[in-house]
């Protein structure tokens, strides 16, 4: 079930994007500020109606599709999520289930207890949002997410706010469910997460795709040298990169 | 239905027929020697119960969806702008000088269909329901709302003579006094319809406490719910102002009374709050009726203000603390 998405022309910020996502894979969306990331993401997840082209989930137009079909299908965390209300991590969680309301109670409990253990919120499952550190709040949300059982799993900036420990954990976590079927894409800001636990990546540039393919390749120093207008390079072991910025190249040129 | 739901229902079983023994003549139930106590119960004091009892579960129920929809907790169903404009048709059949019998409800309820049509205009209007979509659509009620209100103003300085100044006045003060079977029949079937319109709203106002992108992305289609509220707000908060006139704050007041009994979803709120706004109007419509006042007694409109406002600012206050 390929999410595709084909010349995608969403006015000033998508000037005819086209990529298909596959399952199984954990895509990132890179990009410097402005490239027009999150509005991708957002398009992706059937959220945005597009000036122009389509976004398709296995052939079948987003805006085709019932609201209820489509977030059983897709799960999309913004990237400043809002709680309204101070509700507890449980009943926070249990909004996630809101497109299988009709499923029988011991499932909705099962998917729930599921979520909440993999983002290690035992311990905090009662506790008002309110009382939530912003890297506990960051993991609750991701739970609700996670509770669809969505099979794509869409997330903007998803470890901004999370420490060493729970990003290592989170992002083994959607490995695991890549590796289970799962359509994982990342918007990330962060280009070392991308090159080491990403298994494709997309560049963006104003609104246009400046690359697309394996983190060695859409990452290479050239690209980042030409699209972030740093001169950087890659150190380290595969798997576990850092970025080091040598200098600043001069954008204009 | 939730234990906090069954406690307000029993109280409510409980208010119902004492309130039916208080006002201006007392009835001692086991006194059967009163006069034309059965006349007073049948026909004044349980309509006048009833209609605190559908009115205040209207309200309440409209406020909860009313803060579950812009996810704010100082919301109020009158934000829409659908009050004022009811009232503005009641005081177009006071002016006239056809408030008799049935006009003053119908011109009332033609008002609150009125601000409704406009605001389902404005919803058609309103793009593609993404981002500022809510925020649009209330600051538009908002302005429905001021134009009504400068319009009830013009009637009351253009009213043709003193005495239907008076009534226009007097009545948008709201209250139950004097309401018979006959706005029983009005309020009854519009203000369930109501209700059960907002029900059909509860999973996508829960989805909304994550706000609009991710309410969406759960399946909630704004259009829908936009319709949901246009309807189910303006059949409880019209059918309320046609036979009621204003009555403000219990839209406010109710779903905050609640709130920490439930989970805080705005649909645990609903039934709850429909429960205490019933309750918190009959129980302030006695006190208007027991008051001893010069001249008659106290309006219940004013009475709920005189709560409400004091109970507003501390829930301002409340809010800084919190910012702070």
């Amino acid at each position: 079930m390929n999410l595709t998405a084909h010349n995608l022309v969403i006015a000033d910020r998508l000037s005819g994007v086209s990529v298909i996502l596959h399952p199984g894979e954990v895509t990132a969306i890179c990009g410097p500020n402005g490239a027009g990331k999150s509005t991708l993401l957002a398009a992706l997840a059937g959220l945005l109606s597009p000036d122009g082209g389509s976004v398709e989930l296995d052939g079948i137009s987003l805006g085709a599709m019932r609201g209820q079909d489509r977030g059983r299908i897709i799960g999309y965390l913004p990237q400043s999520p809002e709680i309204a209300w101070d509700v507890s991590v449980e009943t926070l969680v249990s909004l996630g289930r809101i497109p299988w309301r009709d499923a029988p109670a011991d499932e909705q409990g099962h998917a729930m207890d599921t979520a909440i253990a993999a983002m290690d919120l035992d311990a905090l499952r009662h506790r008002p949002v309110s009382q939530l550190s912003g890297g506990e709040r960051a993991r609750a949300l991701t739970a609700r997410v996670l509770a669809g059982r969505p099979r794509w799993f869409l997330a903007d900036e998803p470890l901004a706010n999370l420490d060493l420990a729970h990003a290592a954990a989170l992002v083994a976590r959607l490995r695991e469910q890549a590796e289970n079927g799962v359509g994982v894409v990342l918007v990330l800001h962060d280009l070392a997460t991308a090159m080491n636990h990403a298994d494709r990546v997309i560049v963006l540039e104003k609104g246009r795709v400046a690359a697309d393919g394996s983190p060695d390749e859409a990452l290479n120093e050239a690209i980042i040298a030409a699209v972030w207008g740093v001169g950087a390079r890659w150190l380290g072991e595969e798997g576990a990169r850092a970025l080091g910025v040598s200098n600043l190249a001069d954008r204009a040129n | 239905m939730t234990r906090f739901s069954l406690i307000l229902l029993a109280c409510l079983a409980i208010v119902v027929p004492l309130s039916l023994l208080a006002g201006r003549v007392w009835i001692n139930p086991f006194d059967p020697a009163i006069p034309n106590a059965g006349v007073i119960l049948a026909e004044l004091r349980l309509p006048r119960a009833l209609l605190a009892v559908i009115i205040g579960a209207g309200l309440g129920t409209a406020g909860a969806a009313m803060q579950g929809y812009l996810r704010n907790p100082l919301a109020d169903p009158g934000l829409f702008g659908i009050a004022p404009t009811a009232a503005l048709g009641a005081v177009l059949s006071l002016w006239l000088g056809v408030s008799a019998g049935w006009t003053l409800p119908v011109f009332a309820l033609i008002g609150a269909g009125s601000a409704m049509a406009l605001l389902a205009l404005i919803a058609g209007q309103g793009g593609n329901g993404t981002g500022r979509g809510i925020a649009l659509f209330t600051l538009a009620g908002m302005m429905i709302a001021s134009l009504s209100g400068a319009l009830v103003s013009l009637a009351i300085s253009l009213a043709p003579t003193p005495f239907a100044m008076s009534e226009i006045v007097t009545w948008l003060m709201g209250a139950l006094a004097d309401r018979s079977w006959r706005d029983v029949w009005i309020a009854a079937p519009l203000t369930l319809a109501g209700l059960a319109v907002l029900a059909l709203g509860r999973r996508s106002l829960d989805a909304l406490t994550l706000g609009e992108a991710a309410a969406r992305s759960l399946g909630v289609e704004p259009r829908r719910l936009q319709w949901l509220m246009i309807i189910g707000i303006g059949l409880t908060v019209g059918s309320s102002v046609a036979v009621a006139g204003i009555i403000g704050f219990v839209g406010l007041i109710v779903p905050h009374l609640v709130r920490p009994f439930t989970d805080r979803r705005p649909s645990s709120l609903l039934v709850p709050s429909a429960l205490a706004g019933a309750l918190l109007l009959l129980v302030a419509d006695c006190v208007c009726r027991v008051l001893p006042l010069a001249g008659g007694e106290l309006r219940l409109g004013i009475a709920l203000s005189l709560i409400g406002a004091p109970f507003f600012l501390h829930l301002l206050l409340k809010m800084r603390r919190g910012l702070a």
